[in-house]
């Protein structure tokens, strides 16, 4: 068959198709199957046909490009995976999440040590030579931790803080905290050194901070505040260490896999822990601008704080865990 | 058709689709449309929030955290893999398959920017997509991702009827593509230029018989027989 006949004889299905392409792309999901979709399958399947004897017969460069390209349209309307979002993040908070930090806890166990060791040596420090601090810390960060938690200072920030302080906040831990969070799960790639330095960076400021505050006598307003969100933020930190240490060791140690096929994996296994940090550093924003700022008695302040990290680390040791195990 | 790096992806039809992979220098025209434009949406809001105190500041945070991290990732995943730079450009990220870009693919990719940005202006990611065979940056590599060009191509269906004559030797097939390619490419080159390419199908004829002569074989292997 000459390309003019062949063209001729199939142009009106290369059309219809096309329009039915159209007005697949255009529209959103979950509208999709309001169309008339039931020959769409078999237009797909000779369209694939037409393009194989296209090639075969050597029909113009420039028929085989255009065949290709419809090809490329249908399959990618075709192939188009869409579960119900409402469910997936149902079933991810009660049991994905928890699972999936389970499964790596070795990751998740080598940047807890980084963050906790680095923290207690330096509180450890700071507090026998409280002058260490000047090593560690530079002074107008000192002054500016003196500043926030001062007995003294504590009442006129109080008093002055109204709910549009309390926003503010919000909207610094979140832009904050969460890109922190996520620069740290990138820059393990770089062979894990970048998560690992974050954590031992963080540790270290963490533990001087509160070694100071308890030496200049400010560690009630300093632990009364940071008790409750901790529990969120530090851990989501550390997770999102562990997550990058994943991706490190893949291109240090790939194992029986490529190099290539082994950050993939990784890069896979370590999603849902990020989306989980997500949401944790998500709620830790939430208690540290609206609740940690109140002024309530200490003991229940520490105890609201306690039941937070009781109840956080609960949920990752035992949700999802219901009989079936999973490889 | 763009001359440049070409990947070949079979489908499970058995289709060969072929992908034409964008290299480093529109991707980075890509990147900075879309960095002009999240300015001019920060620095538009901005004005906005201000009027709101402190509470607009908090916002204006958000929404810088927005910008950064899911502009990308949103349009990626719910504009079909086309930022609005990536469409100016008129490239778009699929999966290694061809197939359209997940929401997971596209987070993957856009959360290990960071890695690729490392250490200054993208530097690494720029290293890594001149090394990879398929132009990705780390990013691309971990989510198995690609990013390719888009084509429009119009059909041909210029129909200039004339001498049709059918050539007299027999053709092989890399001899009918490159007979097909002269008849859809010949408007472009000079009438000079027509002639010499003739001359190589038939250097026993002058030029602009050869020609005539080349033109007629060329529309037989189109049309048929007039």
């Amino acid at each position: 068959m000459k390309q003019a006949r062949f063209e001729q004889q199939y142009r009106p299905e290369w059309q219809a198709l096309e329009n039915q392409l159209e007005q697949l792309e255009s529209l959103h999901v979950s509208k999709k199957n309001k169309l008339p979709l039931n020959t769409f399958v078999t237009d797909y399947r000779k369209l694939c046909h037409q393009l194989a004897l296209a090639r075969e017969r050597g029909y113009s460069v420039q028929l085989q490009q255009f065949l290709n390209n419809l090809v490329l349209r249908a399959h990618r309307q075709l192939y188009r995976y869409n579960p119900s979002l409402a469910d997936r993040i149902g079933t991810f908070l009660a049991s994905g999440f928890p699972r999936a930090v389970r499964r790596q806890w070795r990751w998740h166990l080598v940047s807890a040590l980084a963050f906790v060791l680095s923290m207690a040596l330096v509180w450890v420090l700071v507090h026998q030579q409280p002058e260490m601090i000047y090593t560690v810390v530079d002074e107008a960060s000192i002054a500016n931790l003196e500043s926030m938690y001062q007995p003294d200072n504590q009442a006129d920030m109080k008093s002055e803080r109204s709910g549009d302080d309390d926003v503010m906040m919000f909207g610094h831990y979140i832009q904050n905290n969460i890109g922190i969070a996520f620069r740290t799960f990138a820059s393990g790639l770089l062979l894990g050194v970048g998560a690992l330095v974050v954590m031992l960076f963080n540790g270290s400021f963490f533990g001087a901070a509160a070694g100071h505050l308890i030496n200049v006598g400010a560690q009630e307003p300093f632990f009364t505040f940071v008790i409750a969100h901790g529990a969120p933020e530090l851990t989501a930190i550390v997770l999102a260490g562990g997550a990058g240490l994943r991706l490190g060791w893949a291109i240090i140690a790939p194992g029986p896999w490529s190099r290539l096929d082994a950050l993939r994996l990784a890069a896979r296994d370590a999603l849902p822990t990020m989306y989980g940090v997500f949401s944790l550093l998500l709620l830790a924003a939430f208690i540290e601008a609206f609740w940690s700022p109140r002024d309530l008695a200490p003991t229940i302040k520490y105890s609201v704080g306690a039941v937070c990290w009781v109840l956080l680390y609960l949920y990752l040791f035992f949700g999802g865990r219901d009989g079936t195990r999973e490889g | 058709m763009l001359i440049d790096e070409r990947l070949e992806v079979e489908t499970p039809e058995g289709a060969m689709l072929s992908l034409s992979l964008a290299g480093p220098v529109p991707r980075a025209l890509a990147y900075t449309i879309d960095l002009a434009i999240r300015l001019v949406i920060y620095a538009a809001l901005a004005g906005i929030f201000a009027a709101l105190g402190k509470a607009g500041m908090g916002l204006l945070l958000i929404l810088a955290f927005v910008l950064e991290w899911f502009y990308p990732t949103l349009f990626e995943a719910f504009r079909h893999g086309q930022t609005p730079g990536k469409k100016a450009m008129g490239i778009v990220v699929v999966h290694a398959n061809g197939s359209p870009l997940s929401f997971n693919g596209s987070l993957i990719r856009n959360l290990l920017r960071t890695a690729d940005a490392f250490p200054l202006f993208y530097l690494l990611g720029f290293i890594c997509t001149l090394i990879s065979p398929r132009f990705q940056r780390l990013g691309d590599m971990a989510a198995n991702t690609l990013v390719i060009h888009v084509e429009e191509t119009p059909a041909s269906s210029e129909q200039n009827r004339g001498e049709s004559l059918a050539p007299d030797w027999a053709l092989n097939r890399d001899d009918q593509l490159a007979l097909l390619a002269f008849h859809e490419r010949h408007g472009q080159f000079s009438d000079a230029r027509q002639q010499e390419l003739a001359l190589l199908a038939y250097p026993e004829l002058a030029p602009a018989q050869a020609l005539q002569r080349l033109n007629a074989v060329t529309r037989y292997l189109v049309e048929g027989p007039a």
